[in-house]
């Protein structure tokens, strides 16, 4: 009987469990919310390992200098395309006879800022909106969310290349634009969470006592609102940068001859024939990133989820 | 725990017993330390009779009622003891013999309706399809079945309301259906985690009144969980009170709450505000919390708060001591001559 | 906190008077006049759906250092009208003159109002933000009303000693790690911290286990006579208001069925529904089980009230004259007023004049 399906079960037993860790907490210095989220993040592996992998990433690109074996710009006519394993080139050369493992080191340099960058802006723009229009409610909140959903109307892909393409070719243009296709996204979650934690019990307990509404919301909405707003932001970060990777695929991002995934992958896409394995690597780059970022974030919000 | 006397009190008569409760332990496991919420529970009930569980939070009641029915999440639970209801040891229990006994001889009724009645399905049809699911009978056969238990319940023009989402429903009106829902395959005993808890007293005495009644007709066993004296008396005839994963008090509702022997029930009778509590007068409560089920004291899980403590109350689990015919107390002072304030 | 500069002199009561008074002993603190608050109710695709009739009319006064007890069941309007006295809701219709002081006017705007009547919610955990420690969830009011951090934190440790907390033990934790009672003293001070006249507990124990609710019961009646307090005291128990309340005030559909000293109304009620709601509380004398519910069926809904008495749909003695005429709340013996056809003579009621009630 439905009484007795897994689901009810396990929906069931949720409760007894909170119910008997409720009793005393010996008195211990507290370590706070987020001192808390990051312990059971730090306990998390599948977390931990995207984590050292974007480290990783990171810390390559940063050194990119000292670390690189060659010039990312100097390329050799004869020793195009070389394979991957090559005693000089260890992961192949490009279409120009560029080193591959140098170009990719330094690649990660342009597209971290133009997957990261994006999603910061956007995040600062689109909480103070979302919080805004979630908050005061009414006419602000109908008009914002009216503009929002406008941008809601077009696919994102189609939103960054309709914008770069007016804006015009460039690494400025395409963060300009991918910021503005981020904007609308974060603040409709940003406005679904204040409206949220606004008709929580202890918001009208500061509102009626005789708080101004800005500090209402900087004491008791803002550090509710903004944890899983940045939970989605960091999921963006992984969209930012394949997006990225895309504007400069079709030529409205990064220009050649500077290195950057998404252009890498678009040069090399002649020499997919003659040598898939190099052609490929630009891709599995903007894939690791991507992948370690979102498994980050899923990371992040399981371990914010934990209250008891 | 050591050799508790075990003929006093509730564990009499375990040839007829429908229920059969031995030793019962549940650990959580997953946090730091496990956590022992039920720490060695024994009682048996017959067919027909209702046994209120009383307790506060972390006391566990609710989680007893659970490990009954088998709902604590495997991975992280250990259970020990011996379960026997109706002739099956519940606890080895396979996938589908489980299935059939969940429903077909235990169901629960819950506080919260939302847990058992699926928001999306008309409730009618639910009901059917359990009755179809677990008899094998026709789809009309389980319709007709429906509104027989809706009958059973007194929910007003039952034919209408078969075909009502669980929404569209008052609280009471919900309550009912759900209990109409768990008696759908003829359980034999019937488990109440709290049901009527979120309701108003108006509603609360009437699904208190129907819960006597099906017991009465039908013959079913009732384990009826609450936090609520009150409530317990009107439902039970019997009351186990519980007290940090411990039965510390088992007797007749008479005799439990008209001559307490644990200095818990005293304490918790003691507190309460009664019609005739005189106006202005403190109110006599329990010092200190309930023990850290993680943590647990050595020996009477009262010992830290309570007002009769010796040095020997640190030695161990108290035994049930007989206070009466069917009366015990897990209390090493019941029975000595000192009365208790 | 500032003291009001209008103080009259000519009053000298024996108790020392808050200087904060105005009108002296003998005026209510809070007088509610014609309340009302209907609620758009959620419709089909288009358009509203009939209001819901939350608070119909609802007058009441609450007395200098008084406990007003207000009980009903689900639905019945009491929780709204907290809300209103709370202001966290507007009301459609209707006066709330604090002290002599009408909301609104000039003389009493809503910050300084709200300095002076503070609430406690029933849900503990939810009424503190998850993020922010015990103290400085106590200490938010006082800062936001211009004390400094240090000032503040001082008032919340303070307030904190006074509820049974010690600061340095419990300031530090976060809701989430201290029990259900403690966290229920931690909204108590919170309310305390602007230093209030009038403490509104909508339910602020119903969730509490009965050996934790006594304490914060003993709790409340000690800051009361400590910090010289009133209280509107809301709740589903009975038993529990009666304890607390020196009148009760009972509430049904979004109206006052009875009001009057609380001995008066929970031993000899005159309105049949208080009667009912008395009979429903569950016993624990074994030999007492009820047999038969005092009342069939669920609360009605507010969105469509009965015509006449509101009552009459699930009143055993509902007559001709209830079905069509609403009873206004008219007086039954001194302070004590009920809504019901039966307590007033000459109403048409068949058992009109002097009948006891049954049940």
């Amino acid at each position: 009987m439905t009484v007795m399906t897994p689901s009810s079960a396990s929906l069931a037993t949720g409760d007894p469990v909170a119910a008997v860790a409720a009793p005393e907490i010996p008195a211990v210095a507290s370590r706070g919310y987020w001192g808390s989220v990051l312990r059971r993040l730090a306990r998390d592996p599948v977390a931990m390992g995207a984590a050292f992998v974007i480290l990783c990433i990171v810390l390559a690109a940063i050194f990119a200098p000292l670390i690189a074996p060659m010039d990312p710009f100097k390329g050799s006519m004869v020793r195009r395309l070389r394979h991957v394993g090559d005693a000089t080139y260890w992961l192949g050369s490009d279409e120009l006879g560029r080193d591959m493992l140098t170009r990719l080191l330094y690649a990660g340099r342009l597209s971290l800022f133009m997957g990261v960058l994006p999603v910061v802006i956007a995040f600062f723009i689109g909480s103070g909106l979302g919080i805004l229009a979630g908050y005061a409610g009414g006419w602000v909140n109908t008009l914002i969310m009216r503009v929002v959903d406008v941008f809601f109307a077009f696919p994102s892909v189609l939103l960054a290349i309709a914008l770069s393409g007016a804006l015009g070719a460039g690494i400025l243009n395409s963060i300009v634009s991918l910021t503005v296709v981020f904007v609308p996204q974060i603040t409709r979650v940003a406005e679904s969470v204040t409206v949220q934690i606004r008709n929580r019990d202890y918001v009208e307990a500061a509102r009626v006592s005789g708080a101004n509404p800005f500090t209402v919301v900087r004491v008791q909405v803002l550090g509710n609102v903004l944890g899983p707003v940045f939970v989605y932001a960091t999921s963006l970060i992984s969209v930012s940068m394949i997006l990225a990777s895309g504007l400069s695929f079709l030529g409205l991002g990064v220009k050649p001859p500077e290195p950057e995934w998404g252009l890498m992958l678009n040069t090399l896409r002649t020499a997919i024939y003659v040598n898939p394995l190099v052609a490929a690597l630009p891709g599995v780059m903007i894939f690791l990133t991507s992948i370690s970022f979102n498994l980050l974030s899923d990371g992040l919000r399981s371990a914010m989820e934990v209250r008891q | 725990m050591n050799a508790p006397v075990r003929n006093a009190g509730v564990a009499a008569g375990t040839a007829d017993a429908l229920v059969e409760v031995r030793d019962l332990t549940v650990d959580f496991l997953g946090g730091r330390k496990p956590v022992r919420a039920v720490g060695g529970v024994d009682f048996s009930l017959r067919a027909g009779e209702a046994l209120a569980l009383l307790g506060e939070s972390g006391s566990g009641k609710s989680v007893t009622l659970r490990a009954l029915m088998r709902l604590l999440p495997e991975a992280r639970t250990r259970i020990g003891g011996h379960l026997r209801v109706d002739g099956q040891d519940v606890l080895g229990l396979k996938r589908r013999a489980l299935s059939a006994y969940r429903g077909g001889t235990v169901a629960m009724i819950f506080q919260d309706p939302g847990l058992a009645l699926d928001p999306v399905y008309r409730i009618g049809d639910q009901i059917a399809e359990a009755v179809v699911r677990h008899e094998g009978v026709s789809r009309a056969a389980g319709r007709a079945r429906a509104l027989e238990l809706f009958e059973r319940v007194h929910i007003p023009s039952p034919a209408r309301r078969l075909d009502a989402y669980p929404h569209e429903l008052s609280g009471g009106m919900r309550q009912r259906a759900m209990i109409a829902l768990a008696l759908a395959c003829r359980p034999k005993v019937l488990l109440a985690d709290e049901p009527t808890t979120a309701l108003d007293a108006t509603v609360q005495i009437q699904i208190l009144l129907l819960l006597r009644e099906l017991q009465r007709d039908l013959g079913l066993a009732v384990i009826f969980v609450t936090h609520d004296v009150g409530v317990a008396v009107q439902v039970a005839d019997r009351v186990a009170v519980m007290y940090g994963g411990h039965l510390v008090e088992v007797g007749s509702s008479g005799d439990v709450i008209g001559t307490p022997a644990h200095p818990y029930t005293q304490g918790l009778l003691a507190s309460r505000i009664t019609p005739d509590s005189p106006k202005g007068v403190r109110l006599a409560t329990i010092p200190g919390a309930p023990p850290d089920l993680a943590d647990p004291p050595p020996g009477c899980p009262f010992e830290p708060r309570c007002g009769l403590v010796v040095p020997a109350c640190q030695d161990g689990l108290p035994p049930r001591v007989a206070v009466g015919a069917g009366h015990a107390a897990r209390c090493i002072r019941v029975g000595e001559p000192a009365p208790v304030a | 906190m500032t003291a009001s500069p209008i103080t009259p002199a000519a009053l000298a009561p024996s108790t020392p008077l808050d200087p904060r008074d105005r009108g002296g002993p003998a005026q209510p603190l809070l007088s509610v006049e014609g309340l009302v608050k209907h609620f758009a109710g959620k419709g089909g695709l288009f358009g509203k759906g009939p209001a819901v009739r939350a608070v119909d009319g609802v007058d009441f006064t609450v007395m200098k250092g008084e406990t007003l007890g207000v009980v009903g069941e689900s639905g019945c309007g009491k929780s709204t009208t907290a809300r209103l006295l709370m202001q966290i809701n507007r009301q459609d219709r209707g006066d709330i003159v604090f002290d002599g002081e009408l909301l609104g006017s000039r003389a009493l705007d809503l910050k300084a109002y709200r300095r002076q009547v503070q609430m406690v919610f029933q849900d503990s955990y939810a009424s503190l933000n998850p993020r922010l420690t015990v103290e400085e969830s106590v200490a938010f009011g006082p800062r936001a009303h211009g004390l400094s951090a240090s000032a503040a934190l001082a008032r919340a440790h303070d307030l904190l000693r006074r509820v049974g907390l010690e600061p340095r033990r419990f300031g530090g934790r976060y809701p989430h790690e201290v029990s259900g009672g403690q966290r229920q003293r931690v909204n108590i001070a919170r309310a305390l911290a602007l230093e209030p006249r009038l403490l509104i507990l909508d339910e602020a124990v119903s969730a509490l286990d009965k050996s934790v609710e006594a304490q914060v019961l003993n709790l409340l009646t000690d800051l009361k006579r400590d910090f010289g307090l009133t209280y509107i005291f809301i709740s589903h128990d009975l038993n529990v208001v009666r304890f607390m309340s020196d009148r009760v005030m009972v509430m049904y559909l979004g109206r006052v069925a009875e009001i009057g000293p609380a001995d008066a109304i929970l031993t000899a009620p005159r309105h049949p529904y208080t009667a009912a709601l008395l009979a429903s509380q569950p016993s624990t004398d074994p030999d007492a089980r009820l047999e038969e519910a005092p009342l069939t069926g669920d609360p009605p809904n507010p969105i469509n009230p009965p015509p006449g008495c509101r009552f009459h749909t699930r009143c055993k003695f509902a007559s001709e004259v209830c079905r069509t005429r609403e009873p206004g709340l008219d007086p039954v013996a001194p302070a004590h007023f009920a809504a019901c056809h039966m307590a007033v003579p000459g109403s048409g009621h068949p058992e009109s004049p002097s009948v006891p009630m049954a049940a």
